[in-house]
Parts: structure tokens; sequence; C-alpha cells
């Protein structure tokens, strides 16, 4: 930590005054967290921690970026191994279970003392709460948060013949729209696309939800994969492809697909409410932001990261450690946050804040994510996680490739599922 | 020599070679001993202690289907990139050694991929590859052919990852050539050209035979490095479509990481040190014995 040569010696001079209490009753903590999008976050946090030093004299927060959220499971997780445990830490909301079997984290349902701080647990949008939730106890809190949306280029609608201020309200509109755009420019621009490289569980899981089905247990312990619901969900995907000529085949990168729609070779692309801002800078052409299309129901799960409060710690630690979280994602804080970022506010206060009030009138597309959440759904989240979310992956990749029919992919992934999960079920 | 003095220098020796015998142990030995061990045990679960399971989880691996499909990936892959790249660095050092306007450019040119990190050479490749934005699909679009979906068809991906490493090996390799030609006597040729010798025959008779010692190392390296294969996966393509750009290291790594499944990391670890271990002792021995030192 970089120390000031004034502040040093302030504290220093208050140090000498004060004798050894301040000392004594100083807490240090430490806390990773990671970054998956673009920007200088790590100075945004750096200025957070900072002023929330200044508030909490006697609350030292040392707060160490550390990568992507596998980067930073993985740091997190050897560091335990090592003795060295973090009192918290910002990591993917889904790691829960994960966390869960190590003993590697406490709920805050134990922490919490006064009414007050019981009113702070239930402040959040609960469509957020999900996946930090297990048997009604809460183990995460929101902090950089978001839902897949539907980004669309009004010119290009426009072209093709349709109201470039409408997007598609349902699976079959889309499809066709997609499909008139793909005719109207002569086979020069795509319809549509949705990812399918580095997170198709998440994509899939859309479509699922949107076809009215869950894909996995409240206490992930079972996943419903080869559901009549979700084959029809998966067999939509590739349809687009396959009959309506609206999506190009094989797989599409996640990587380069903001570049994709900026460089107007597709129309529509569904992806995370994290690439608002920089879309909204690169882009020559106009463009809305839209709540993904529907089948029987509207829904997007959400994504993104949670704080945790370890286990390995001492109760003076896990007490200042949620004073820090509390401190986080006040209201104020959590507006700001999802300006300079473009996650979402974490709770309905924020939204009430004259800055995210402001910024939103300014920017409609900065509500559709928040607004989208009243149909949100917890993100795929079970025992063996990584390995469950990758059978998932392949079944999605082998049904968009052709390699197999969404019916045989998906029961191939439900039966690795279940060996894996055999034992949690018992 | 009094029997203290060599003593004294068998100290000494003994000294000179502790730095790299600790700095060894701590980071090959150990771990692989460990690894060995930890490849033999199945973790407890819920409490329970740690089981000695023998070599079941050797059977649990073979009988895994994906692993087989990695390790068949990961020998395409190796069959791929390693005499391709072998041979275009050879061609391109015999090009660059000649007489030839701006030869440093070339050489310069040649050598640019090896000094770009992996990372970064992967996320450039990764635009190459787009189909509708990306260079090779505008470049056949310009030439009438529809696009192909470099990285996203299970039947094309692995070669597209293989094409990537040939052009990222294969500048490095050129350098071992170039030194390698550089150090050649100039007699040789000039003997050879008074005796009227033809290029071709000079080259086969002459100039390959010299650069076996090279050719040998080049080899090690191209096959090592073709089991190393781990950063440009996570950026091109994730081991996907459906695992069909999967190699054993990344796989290693997805075991232990994304999966915390450290003993079937340990086993697929142990299997390739295994394979490299006698692949190396063919080597040296049969390859070697035909090698030619100057």
């Amino acid at each position: 930590m970089r120390l000031r040569p004034p502040f040093a010696l302030t504290a220093l001079t208050a140090g000498l005054l004060s004798a050894a209490q301040v000392n004594a009753d100083s807490v240090d903590l430490t806390m990773y967290y990671p970054v998956s999008v673009g920007g200088a976050l790590t100075d945004v946090v750096d200025n957070l921690v900072e002023e929330f030093e200044s508030e909490y004299p006697d609350i030292n927060v040392e707060a160490i970026y550390a990568g992507n959220y596998d980067d930073t499971r993985v740091r997190a997780m050897s560091a335990m191994e090592a003795g060295d445990t973090p009192q918290l830490s910002v990591m993917f909301s889904i790691d829960l279970y994960e966390l869960l079997e190590q003993n590697a984290i406490v709920a805050f349902d134990d922490l919490v003392e006064t009414d007050e701080e019981r009113d702070w647990l239930d402040s959040f949008y609960p469509g957020l709460m999900e996946n930090g939730q297990l048997d009604g106890k809460t183990y995460g809190i929101p902090f950089q948060r978001s839902t897949i949306v539907l980004f669309w280029n009004k010119d290009a609608f426009e072209a093709a013949g349709l109201d470039p201020e409408t997007p598609p309200e349902n699976w079959q509109e889309m499809a066709e729209m997609a499909a008139t755009v793909r005719e109207a420019s002569g086979g020069d621009q795509w319809g549509v696309m949705v990812p399918s490289t580095g997170y198709p569980y998440w994509m899939f899981q859309a479509f699922a939800y949107q076809n009215g089905h869950r894909l996995m247990s409240e206490d992930g312990t079972e996943v419903y994969f080869d559901d009549p619901a979700a084959v029809e969900a998966l067999e939509y995907w590739v349809s687009l492809a396959s009959e309506h000529n609206a999506m190009p085949d094989g797989t599409i990168e996640w990587g380069t697909l903001r570049q994709n729609f900026i460089e107007q070779s597709t129309a529509m692309i569904w992806h995370t409410t994290g690439n608002l801002t920089a879309v909204r800078s690169e882009a020559d052409f106009d463009f809305g932001v839209a709540m993904l299309p529907m089948n029987t129901q509207r829904g997007s799960p959400t994504g993104g990261g949670n704080f945790y409060i370890f286990e390995d710690s001492t109760e003076a630690e896990q007490r200042a450690a949620m004073t820090f979280i509390r401190w986080m994602t006040a209201p104020e804080r959590a507006a700001a946050w999802s300006i300079e970022t473009g996650y979402m506010g974490v709770s309905p206060a924020a939204y009430e804040t004259d800055a995210l009030q402001r910024y939103v009138e300014d920017f409609a597309p900065a509500a559709v994510a928040r607004d989208q959440l009243e149909h949100g759904t917890a993100e795929l989240s079970t025992y063996q996680g990584g390995r469950v979310r990758r059978a998932l992956d392949n079944a999605v990749q082998a049904a968009l490739t052709g390699q197999m029919t969404p019916e045989e992919a998906l029961s191939q992934a439900q039966q690795e599922a279940e060996g894996v999960l055999r034992r949690y079920a018992r | 020599m009094t029997l203290t003095a060599h003593r004294k220098m068998q100290l000494y020796g003994a000294l000179l070679l502790l730095p790299a015998a600790i700095l060894l142990t701590a980071f090959a030995y150990l771990p692989t001993v460990t690894t060995v061990i930890n490849s033999l045990f199945l973790p407890g679960f819920r409490g329970a202690p740690t089981e000695f399971v023998g070599i079941e989880n050797y059977q649990v691996l073979f009988n895994d289907p994906t692993f087989w499909k990695v390790a068949r990936n990961n020998l395409v892959y190796a069959v791929g990139t390693i005499p391709t790249s072998i041979a275009l660095a050879l061609a391109m050092a015999l090009f660059v050694n000649g007489k030839l306007r701006g030869r440093g450019f070339v050489r310069m040119a040649y050598f640019t991929p090896t000094i770009l990190p992996m990372i970064a050479a992967a996320n450039i490749w990764m635009f190459f590859y787009a189909p509708q934005i990306g260079l090779f699909n505008k470049l056949l679009g310009a030439l009438g052919f529809s696009g192909v979906n470099w990285l996203g068809d299970p039947n094309v991906a692995l070669g597209s990852v293989i094409v990537m490493s040939v052009w990222k090996e294969a500048g490095f390799f050129m350098i071992f050539y170039l030194a390698a030609l550089q150090g050649m006597p100039p007699e040789l040729k000039e003997a050879a050209d008074l005796e009227g010798t033809r290029r071709w025959s000079f080259f086969w008779r002459v100039t390959f035979p010299l650069l076996m010692p090279t050719t040998l190392f080049v080899l090690i390296n191209a096959l090592i490095n073709a089991v190393r294969v781990v950063d440009h996966l996570f950026i091109l393509t994730k081991g996907g479509p459906n695992n069909a750009t999967n190699l054993l290291l990344y796989y290693v790594y997805e075991n232990a990481f994304s999966f915390f499944d450290r003993t079937t990391a340990a086993t697929i670890t142990v299997v390739i040190l295994l394979v490299l271990g006698v692949v190396a002792t063919l080597k040296f021995t049969i390859l070697d014995r035909r090698t030619h030192y100057q």
C-alpha cells in the first residue's frame, strides 16, 4: 500500500498520542476481486476503498485485483489452502456451492445482529439474491451483477422495412425479423447472433427460461437438461440458423461478437448489459437495447459477482468485513458503481438516488437490465458446477454444429451431470 | 594433488551444483513426486479422510471418452504442427541465409510472431478467424467463396488452431537453423563447387546431415511445445466446440481449476509425463546415434 508522507506523518502522530489503543482495535482485511469488463475499474475500487478507510479509520482494507472470475476463484482457493485466507472477496455468484463444499464461507444471517442489518439483507433485488442463497440462508451479497439483453440496430431494421423502434417481442418475431433483415440485405447482413462460446450455458438458460423451464433445482443437487421444454428451447436456437437462415452456422464467438454488431454484420445480438457503454461509444449507427424476446414467458439469467465473507477469520474481522460490504452496497455507492461500470444497481433504492435517476433519464437503455430483473432467474449453479456447466456447454455446441440433435445432446449432458451429481442428490 | 585438496575440489563442485539442485528439486522433482502420489489417492468427501485407491484413478481415466478425445486431438495437433513448422523453419532459414535484398528485414519479419506473447497472438488470430468480420473470410469473399466458420465448426477448428501454432513456431525454429547455417564452414561449399556438385545433392548430402543436431534440438522443443499448449486455447476456443480443440494440458487445467478435481488432473499429468519420457528416451537413443556432430 502506498502511504503519502503527510498522511503517514499524521497517522504516526495520532498513533503516538493515543498510544497502543488504536492499534489494538483496528482490523486488517484482505479482499480479492475480479474485473471481467473493460475500463479502469481497479481505480474505481481503489478510490472507494480509500474513501471507506477515511470514514472508518480503524478498518484497513487491502483490495487485490485477481483477474477474471475464474482467476479470482483459483487465487482465493489457493490462498485458503496455503493458510492465508482472505477475510472477504468478490467472486462469481455461481461459486456458492464450491465455496460451501470447501467450508470456506459464512452465512450473513449468522453475522447480522441489529434490525437495521437485517433490513439491509432484505434491501436487494430478490432476483439478484437467488444465486447467493441456500436453505434460507444468505451467503453472497450482490455487487457487480448483470443480465443478458438484446441489442438491435435501428438503421438495419429501417433498411429492411421493419419499424426501427420495435424490437422483437417473442421468439417467432425475432426469427421473422432476423430472416427479413437477412433477405433484405441480400445476404450481406445476418439477422441475429447469440454467442455460443465462452458462456453457452448462460445463453441456453435464457432460452430455456423463456420457454418456462428452469434447468436446476433450488438446492443445486439436480439438473433438468433433457426436459421437453429445454429440448424445444435448444431446437429453437438451432433453427435460427438451420431453418430461418437468420444466424450463421456453427458456434458464434463471444469475444468478437460486439465487434460484429458494431461493424453491422448482424442486426441483433444477445450479450451482457456490461457491453452497453462500449457499444454506446463505438457504434456509429442508431441502436436500441431491449429485454430478451419471450416464448411462454420473459426471462434472462442474472450473472456477475457477489461479496462473500470467509469462515477462517475472527469474529471482529467478519464484523468489519460486513461493515465494509454494507458501505459498498449502500444505494449511493451502488448507483455510482452502476454509472461508472454499466453493471446494475443492486437494490431498488439505488435507482431512487438522484444520480442514477438522472442517468437513466438521459440514457434510457441503462434501465433495461433492471426492468428485466423482474423476469430474472438464478444463473446455472450446482455442486460440481464447473463440470456440470461444461457438460451443458458441450451439448449446446454439439447441437449448434450439427454433430447431434438437440435431444441427443441434452440427454447426454443430463447423463453426464447426473453421474457427477449422484453423490449429492442422495 | 593431496587428498584434502581433492576433497575441497569436490566440495567446490557440489556447492556449484547446489543452487540448480535446490531449484530443480523444489520446482520439478518434488511436484512430480507429489503428483504421482496424488494420482494414487481419492480425496475425502464431506470430512472423510483421503483414501488410497491404487491405480483406480487411472482405470477411471482410461474409461473417460473425453480423455481419449483430448489425447487424439493432441496427437493430431502434434502431427499437424511439428513436421510443418520444422520444414517451414528450414525453408525460411535457407531463404534468408542466401544473398538477398533487405535480408535483415525479412529475417525480422519471420521472427516477429515469436516475440508476440501467446495471448496477444491468439487475440489477433481470433479476429483473423472471425466468420463475418475476419480477414480470412473477407479475402475468401473477395475471391467469391463463401466463408468458413474457422473456430466454430468442429471439423476445421483444430486445423485452425494448428495453423496459428505453425505460424507462431516456425519463426522461432528458423533462428536455430539460421545460426547453424551461418556456422557452417564455407570450404565445404567451395569444395563442392569445385567438384561440380548440384545444389540439391549438396543440400541432401552435406547441409542437411550437418543440420541434424539442430534438427534434433528443434524436434524436442517442438514436441514439448505440442504438449504445452494451453494459453491460446483460452482465447481462441476454450477447448470447444464440444471438445473439438481440447488438448491435454488444457484438460489438466480444466480439471484442476474449473472442476476442482485435483486427482484427475494429477492422473492425467502422470500419463503425460510417462509418454513424454518414453518419447524422449526413444529420441535420444535412436535419433542421436544417427546424428552427425561436427
